[in-house]
């Protein structure tokens, strides 16, 4: 089976989203996430991230992680623009819940509600979850 | 006998602390850790949990898991405890047993 970016001719950009649902350092999903979007975003895609339920502590302003002897990853968050992956998605109820705001978040992200953002994952061509 | 109970999940993706804290008896104290410790923060939707378990509980926290997911010390519950390795090895030498809750 051929993977999805060589399905279609060359110069096919499709939707792909990334659904974060994990907490940072706890597991190893919210680094591996990272690591394949910048994959997709080098196969020129258009690529957007969501955070939604535990997800939206991967974006957690001042992680400090010296006493835990793991890589704080967090600044590649803010890295990503480099990398033309700007669209970042974070779901308001999974903030509220967390009793996290817009403040506490060290990039600048679109809050938006789990209706709309269920709008946005029907448009995807390809949702990845981690 | 005392125990030390450890919980190292999210109380948001797991009910590790829910069942946790259903069969701490009396007198045992918890401990918080790597995940485990977003179930301290004061103003989350699951905060009256743990508020509810200090009345018969000592509970704490482990700091260097708080500050690595970017907490610090004033957003955890009141009456909870920060404490660091050293003091988790404390915890582990004053009680009897340890159960670990994954």
């Amino acid at each position: 089976m051929s993977e999805p970016w060589e399905e279609e001719g060359p110069g096919t950009i499709k939707k792909f989203m990334y659904v974060n649902r994990k907490a940072p350092y706890g597991t190893i999903y919210a680094l591996e996430s990272l690591e394949v979007v910048l994959i997709a975003a080098a196969f020129e895609q258009d690529v957007s991230m969501a955070f939604l339920d535990d997800g939206v502590y991967q974006l957690k302003k001042g992680q400090d992680t010296k006493g835990i002897g793991q890589k704080n990853f967090s600044p590649t968050y803010r890295a990503l623009e480099g990398y033309d992956v700007e669209k970042l998605y974070v779901e308001a109820e999974s903030l509220a819940d967390r009793g996290l705001s817009e403040d506490d978040l060290l990039v600048p992200v679109e809050v938006m509600s789990r209706e709309a953002l269920a709008e946005l994952m029907n448009e995807q061509d390809v949702i990845l979850s981690f | 006998m005392s125990m030390l109970h450890t919980v190292n999940k999210s109380p948001f993706e797991r009910n590790t602390l829910v069942s946790c804290l259903g069969h701490a008896t009396a007198g045992s104290a918890i401990l918080l850790i790597e995940d485990g410790v977003y179930g301290a923060l004061e103003g989350t939707a699951h905060s009256d949990l743990l508020r509810g378990a200090l009345a018969d509980h000592s509970v704490y926290v482990l700091g260097p898991d708080l500050n690595a997911r970017g907490m610090t010390d004033d957003q955890i519950i009141e009456g909870v405890s920060v404490v660091d390795y050293g003091g988790f090895v404390d915890l582990t030498e004053k009680h009897e047993k340890v159960q670990a809750w994954l």
